[in-house]
């Protein structure tokens, strides 16, 4: 019972991350259909400038807070020059802008700094605390906190505010949205800094437990995607449930099964859900007209 | 025994009702035409004959077999084709490439054949090919030929899919408003080409909104509104039917029904 | 004298290629660059029959070149046959599964096709990468002689390796070449070319789209494979990379660039992508930069590719 209760920690964990990765994703998704493949470069992204910053001497919150406005920057910069100037073309030519865009960030990542496997310290220690005869990571709660945190500012973001209820309308209808007057290059360009910046936050919430180094993008950015599509592709709340329930599964698939394919568990999931449940959890069925 | 027998199809999207209960059918060489106000219920009519959409309800026969809800490929097999309202042409191809598409059934051939690049399957290629001129003469396009698709004008392209429908060899061709969007002068064309075809024993049915067309060249007439029917007969009984009348609502319509009935 | 197809000239203009580019290299160094164009160039067209034909862009392609890379290993280990018939079973293999995980994953759509293809592949390197009791893992294993140039040997041609690659290589390619155009203009080729431009339409006309499809993804898998098997063969080793992301990603780079809807677009784009950095071998810490540029720059610049572009440009807009 212990240890499924310490799986149970572990992929709850995990799962925060992948539901903010997911929540990246959803929100540029929602934002100009387009899936971001490098989201998980974000996350990279805000691990690697915070690894790097305070390993130069800087105290671990102004390194944290460089990284996530840095990795914004860069989102921006991303829907400037990458998806903006491609706007209206075909999917598959979408696909292949986000990958080259995430392996080429990757690829400057590994250049400028380089590939090695970094971390800074846990934000309050790393003193195991016990529950429920398992043992969870103080590290793990504010990943776990600082997800609810952000998914429930983010609710409140867009249902309270003009700003984010200006995105949704974007969301919904982007010329309609254009005809009240919303700008919607900057709707599109917050939305990108906002994914960008969740990711980044995601990245330096679990680089203390888990390391970074300049490659776990595409993974993360699987997984995301993976958690996206179980919770409903353009759902938040459904990149929240999926996300957890991916973290899970994945340590689930760990604990008992094998931890070398725990990764695969992602991808099972991403099978299953577009063969049985293409809609995902929460999703919409969309008919196609003729 | 008819050619295409539909009873009582119905079909819902949501909680909106599409299409209900309709029921009619359509002889050999018959050109049968399918009217109703905007949203009655037509295309999507179409789309359920044409294995688009899978009827809920009811069943449809062609020639006496069960088709309702068969997919689009397997209908075109039994000699059914349709054409588009808002044309789904193949673009990137040329226009006799396009034509010859139609040929795919009639082609039959091996894979491996087409791999090798086999005589039989360049034999079978040059035939579709010397076919789908012959059509493209028939619709007028032949000069056209080797254009890409995607540059050819509105009413040129409704004739092409026309001539690419044709090269079934269909016993019914579903022609959705084909002479929608087009001018006075490629109205006529069309006109003639639907009669022309109707005349070798293809039966047609028809969904088109201009009234004078539909009026001049249907043998038979269904009336569609808001996904029921709600009259059928030949065009002088439909045209005085008051509930067609009420329907399409307002003096213009009242008037040109009581112009037709004084013919 | 009949005039000859465009089929015909391409395979007479890269047969002439082939045979007459050795006269011009410096070194024999030139002549292994250039087999590994050739199988790359195989590659990419296992790309562009998916995506030029079929219309679907495939992550995770490299996984039936794994699947072929591996059958060379495996098979004369375990079966007991020859390297070439080992090549021939990879590539069944690959066709098999190709149709079996083909069918559900066609039926997919834009980023979830891509996503499901690029699982797949993950799910092949991940096998390969793990059951190191039978693929030796990380650290890869030994691919038998395939004992060709031995045999070409006792018939007195006597051909050193760099030698013998480029020509086999080369003839696989043309012939792989052949095949791929006899398809785009045969009946098959153009049902497949309708169902890219409109399912609906294609559906009407009676293609049954999903066989069609299934059919254009099985005879990708088997180039992929064949391709796979020749590196295996070449290099006499193989790693659990050859089915990695990294190496999806540069064939559907090369095949981007080049202009993924063309046998020539193919190898155009696998020329530039193979021969470019192994002979600016500086560019080798610099390849995730320059690879997703190009993607980005390419996609964006260039719709279609460079040799789209290019044909646009001479033959003017119109």
């Amino acid at each position: 019972m212990s240890e499924f209760m310490q799986f149970l920690l572990s992929g709850l964990t995990v799962g925060a991350v992948y539901a903010l990765v997911a929540l990246g994703f959803t929100i540029i998704y929602n934002a100009s259909d387009v899936a971001n493949f490098a989201q998980g470069e974000f996350v990279m992204l805000g691990g690697m400038i915070t690894a790097s910053a305070y390993a130069a001497g800087a105290p671990l919150l102004l390194a944290a807070t460089l990284a996530i406005v840095l990795t914004a920057v860069i989102g921006i910069l991303l829907n400037k020059l990458a998806i903006e100037p491609a706007r209206g073309a075909p999917v598959a030519s979408l696909i292949i802008i986000t990958i080259g865009a995430s392996i080429f960030i990757r690829g400057l990542t590994q250049i400028l700094l380089d590939k090695e496997l970094h971390r800074f310290p846990a934000f309050s220690g790393d003193d195991p605390i016990h529950v429920l005869g398992a043992t969870i990571l103080p590290q793990s709660l504010w990943v776990i906190a600082g997800a609810l945190l952000v998914f429930v500012a983010l609710w409140l973001f867009f249902t309270r505010t003009l700003t984010g209820r200006a995105v949704l309308a974007t969301a919904n209808n982007r010329i309609a949205a254009l005809l009240v007057g919303i700008n919607t290059r900057y709707i599109m360009a917050l939305s990108f800094a906002l994914s960008a910046a969740i990711g980044a936050l995601a990245g330096i919430l679990i680089t203390p437990i888990t390391l970074t180094s300049y490659d776990i993008g595409m993974t993360m950015a699987l997984k995301g995607f993976a958690a996206a599509m179980l919770g409903g592709m353009g759902n938040p709340k459904g990149a929240l449930a999926g996300g957890l329930v991916l973290g899970l599964l994945e340590a689930l698939t760990a604990g008992y099964l094998s931890s070398q394919y725990k990764d695969a568990a992602a991808f099972v999931v991403i099978l299953a859900v577009l063969f049985f449940m293409p809609q995902g959890m929460f999703g919409r069925k969309v008919a196609e007209r003729v | 025994m008819s050619l295409l027998d539909v009873k009582g199809v119905s079909i819902s999207f949501g909680g909106v009702r599409a299409v209900q209960d309709v029921s009619f059918s359509i002889d050999k060489g018959q050109i049968v035409s399918v009217i109703g106000p905007n949203g009655a219920g037509k295309t999507t009519l179409f789309n359920m004959l044409s294995g688009v959409y899978s009827p809920q309800q009811g069943e449809v026969r062609l020639a006496g077999e069960l088709v309702t809800g068969m997919p689009a490929h397997l209908l075109a097999r039994r000699g059914l084709s349709r054409t588009f309202q808002n044309l789904q042409i193949f673009s990137a191809m040329t226009v006799l490439e396009n034509v010859a598409t139609g040929f795919h059934l009639q082609e039959n051939g091996s894979l491996l054949a087409d791999l090798l690049g086999l005589p039989s399957a360049r034999r079978r290629m040059k035939r579709s090919e010397e076919q789908s001129m012959e059509l493209l003469k028939t619709v007028g396009l032949e000069r056209a030929a080797g254009f890409e698709a995607g540059s050819l004008s509105y009413g040129a392209l409704k004739r092409l899919e026309i001539a690419r429908a044709l090269a079934l060899q269909p016993q019914l061709l579903l022609l959705d408003e084909p002479a929608a969007g087009c001018n006075a002068v490629e109205t006529e064309e069309i006109e003639k080409l639907v009669a022309q075809v109707a005349k070798s024993g293809t039966a047609i049915l028809l969904v088109e909104h201009d009234m004078k067309m539909v009026m001049r060249i249907s043998n038979h007439i269904v009336v569609l509104d808001h996904g029921e029917k709600i009259a059928e007969g030949t065009p002088a009984e439909v045209v005085s039917h008051p509930r067609v009348i009420e329907a399409y609502l307002g003096v213009a319509a009242t008037e040109e029904a009581t112009r037709y009935a004084e013919c | 004298m009949k005039r000859l197809s465009s089929k015909q000239v391409t395979l007479l203009v890269l047969l002439a290629l082939i045979a007459l580019a050795p006269l011009f290299f410096p070194s024999s160094y030139y002549l292994r660059i250039g087999s590994l164009v050739f199988v790359n160039s195989l590659s990419v067209i296992s790309i562009v029959i998916l995506t030029g034909y079929v219309g679907q862009i495939s992550l995770g392609h490299a996984g039936f070149i794994g699947i072929g890379a591996y059958a060379c290993a495996l098979a004369p280990v375990h079966f007991n046959v020859s390297v070439l018939t080992a090549s021939v079973l990879g590539a069944v293999v690959s066709g098999v599964v190709a149709w079996v995980v083909g069918r559900p994953i066609l039926r997919l759509r834009g980023y979830y096709l891509s996503v499901a293809t690029l699982g797949f592949g993950m799910l092949i390197f991940m096998v390969l990468n793990n059951e190191a009791w039978l693929t030796g893992g990380p650290d890869g294993m030994v691919v038998a002689d395939p004992g060709i140039r031995a045999l070409l040997k006792s018939w007195g041609i006597s051909l050193n390796n760099a030698e013998f690659w480029y020509a086999f290589n080369g003839f696989v390619l043309l012939i792989g070449v052949w095949i791929a155009l006899n398809l785009k203009h045969s009946a098959t080729g153009r049902a497949l070319h309708a169902l890219h431009g409109s399912e609906v339409a294609a559906r009407t006309v009676g293609i049954d789209v999903a066989r069609f499809k299934l059919r254009g993804f099985v005879i990708s898998a088997v180039y992929a494979s064949i391709a796979g098997s020749l590196l295996a063969m070449q290099n006499r080793f193989v790693t659990p990379d050859v089915a990695g992301f990294m190496h999806s990603v540069e064939i559907v780079t090369m095949a981007v660039l080049g202009g993924a809807a063309s046998v020539v677009g193919a190898i155009l784009g696998a020329t530039l992508l193979t021969a470019l950095p192994q002979i600016l071998t500086f560019l080798q810490e610099y390849e995730q930069i320059v690879l997703g540029l190009i993607m980005m720059l390419v996609m964006i610049f260039l719709r279609g590719g460079v040799l789209p572009s290019l044909v646009r440009m001479v033959r003017g807009r119109g």
